[in-house]
């Protein structure tokens, strides 16, 4: 690697911690992000003739800060600022503030900068956007890519929620007792959407990346929120969840389900940190839904082969979850986990009742149809995966259940000769 | 002698290099390993995962607290190790510096090991 490039990694790690602190001294987005900006550009200039500062961050705000008081200043006719390249030299006039910016300081910043881009009035596909340029530093370009838009409308788009914000004021006291968690709760769920919708387009594809970027904000928060059983469960959920990347697509980009996978292509390093993260988690014994999920997907990241998963612990993970947040996709999920423990005619008698609130679902027909093909009802599995091909959301979905049409049609075939 | 290399750096930094960038570097640092390796100089060495799977326990009371995190909070994070067998102090430099030169920022620590208790676990399941 350059030297370009560990600055410019240095300088993407620093920028939450960064912004979020200039932004509660200046109280404005768009200067925050200018004075992160101008101090970004100095530090490209610096940084190689003097070398790395010890502290990046606390560089960057302290020049960020004066580069944007010097434009105020210049612009009054006072007095300007000594240059960044004396103050870089001075470790000590870093020292101080860096001091200040640690323990709750920092946190409030980061959390406070991802919570103004969460704002309840934006349509969560323009919260990820938001927070993605603004928290991750990903261009307009980048995002535009990721969400299969023109470059041209995205930009609008930021633009449009960056000036909502600002009409409906930003919060910049620091949280109380009772705003910490649910800030938090926001800002997860956020990233947990950031990640769903990189993880649904499969890998290879550019919107694969925000499965990364969703990973890395989540380790960012949990740095942050360090005993947070949710934060270390929602973390925990996407890494065990992207550990299986390479092996849920096959050459022709059609799915392959979790009994099918080739397990040796899942990422042992992801999972090891997954599931660290899950037992960590469970020691807290207050149980949510992310670190439940996690622990379902840690359940089968445990199973060297598909018939080793310990399907009656999913159920029973599934049924807590069902207790925790009942929604008709979660007892969905667990009729699958319920046909293993106890036979298809159950879990079809679990999810019949879900029939009018999940009729545009495509998963609801593509489960009920597989539960009424074991029990041999061939004709209702037919019609039951006409319904999910109808329904499919991509041409993969589709693709796969064709396929079980065909295995159907070929079982129901007259033998040859 | 033996010496334990141990690499600090900034991991928010680290695991912010993208998936190019960070296999270039265990790249470099593999040609480093290698050479190491040929010349019966490296032992054992590992890569560990971020600080916020750690889990620490603290014996600064009885019985001992468990607290989730790392040991100490600090600017750069102990982020791996090497173990390598030099002549001397200025030998295990020399490797540090290589291995220095293949990775960008960060810190190592050479320390003398008192004690290297080799790896029994196959010894144990034979």
């Amino acid at each position: 690697m350059t030297d370009l490039a560990w600055i410019n990694a240095a300088l993407t790690a620093a920028r939450p911690q960064a912004i979020g602190a200039l932004l509660r001294y200046f109280r404005d987005l768009d200067t925050a992000e200018e004075a992160f900006q101008e101090a970004c550009l100095r530090a490209l200039t610096a940084w190689p003739k003097n070398g790395p500062p010890r502290d990046p961050a606390a560089w960057l705000i302290l020049v960020g800060r004066n580069a944007a008081l010097d434009g105020v200043r210049r612009r009054g006719r006072h007095e300007a600022l000594p240059p960044e390249d004396v103050l870089s030299d001075l470790d000590d006039a870093e020292a101080p503030l860096a001091e200040r910016l640690d323990g709750s300081h920092y946190r409030d910043d980061v959390l406070r900068l991802l919570f103004i881009c969460c704002h309840p009035e934006l349509p969560a596909t323009q919260q990820i956007a938001l927070a993605l340029r603004i928290v991750s530093g990903l261009s307009v370009k980048q995002i535009a890519r990721a969400f299969l838009v023109g470059e041209a409308a995205m930009e609008q788009r930021i633009t449009r929620a960056k000036a909502r914000i600002a009409e409906a004021g930003t919060p910049f006291e620091t949280p109380g007792a009772a705003e910490r968690p649910e800030r938090l709760a926001v800002v997860a769920a956020m990233i947990y959407l950031a990640f769903n919708e990189g993880y649904s387009a499969g890998d290879g594809s550019t919107r694969a990346s925000l499965c990364d970027e969703a990973i890395r904000l989540a380790r960012l928060l949990l740095r942050l929120f360090q005993t947070d059983p949710e934060i270390m469960g929602l973390t925990a959920l996407m890494l065990l969840q992207h550990a299986r990347r390479a092996a849920r697509y096959d050459a022709a980009g059609g799915i392959i389900l979790l009994e099918d996978q080739d397990r040796g292509l899942w990422d042992g390093k992801l999972i090891a940190e997954g599931l660290a993260l899950v037992d960590k988690a469970m020691r807290h014994r207050r149980p949510g839904p992310y670190q439940i999920q996690a622990a379902i997907a840690a359940s089968h990241a445990r199973a060297a082969r598909p018939q080793d998963t310990d399907w009656a612990q999913v159920d029973a993970l599934y049924a807590a979850l069902e207790r925790l947040q009942p929604s008709p996709v979660v007892t969905l999920n667990r009729a699958v986990a319920t046909c293993k423990v106890q036979g298809p005619a159950a879990a079809l008698e679990m999810i019949e009742p879900l029939a009018a609130r999940l009729s545009g679902y495509f998963h609801f027909f593509g489960v009920r149809a597989a539960f009424l093909l074991q029990l041999g009802r061939k004709e209702e599995a037919r019609v039951a995966f006409d319904q999910a091909i109808a329904l499919a959301n991509t041409p993969a979905e589709a693709a796969h259940i064709r396929l079980h049409l065909d295995r159907i049609e070929r079982d129901s075939a007259p033998a040859p000769g | 002698m033996l010496y334990a290399i141990l690499c600090y750096n900034d991991e928010d930094t680290v695991w912010s290099w993208s998936k190019e960038e960070d296999a270039a570097v265990m790249a470099r640092l593999g040609v480093v390993q290698d050479r190491l390796t040929r010349a019966g100089k490296l032992g054992p060495s590992l890569r560990l995962l971020p600080t916020t799977a750690a889990t620490t326990l603290r014996k600064t009371q009885e019985p001992p607290l468990v607290i989730d995190g790392p040991f100490a909070e600090t600017k750069e994070q102990l982020l791996g190790f090497y173990l390598i067998d030099v002549a001397d102090l200025d030998e295990a430099l020399d490797v540090a510096r290589e291995l220095g030169a293949a990775n960008p920022g960060g810190s190592y620590e050479l320390r003398p090991v008192a004690r290297f208790n080799p790896d029994r676990r196959s010894a144990a399941d034979a």
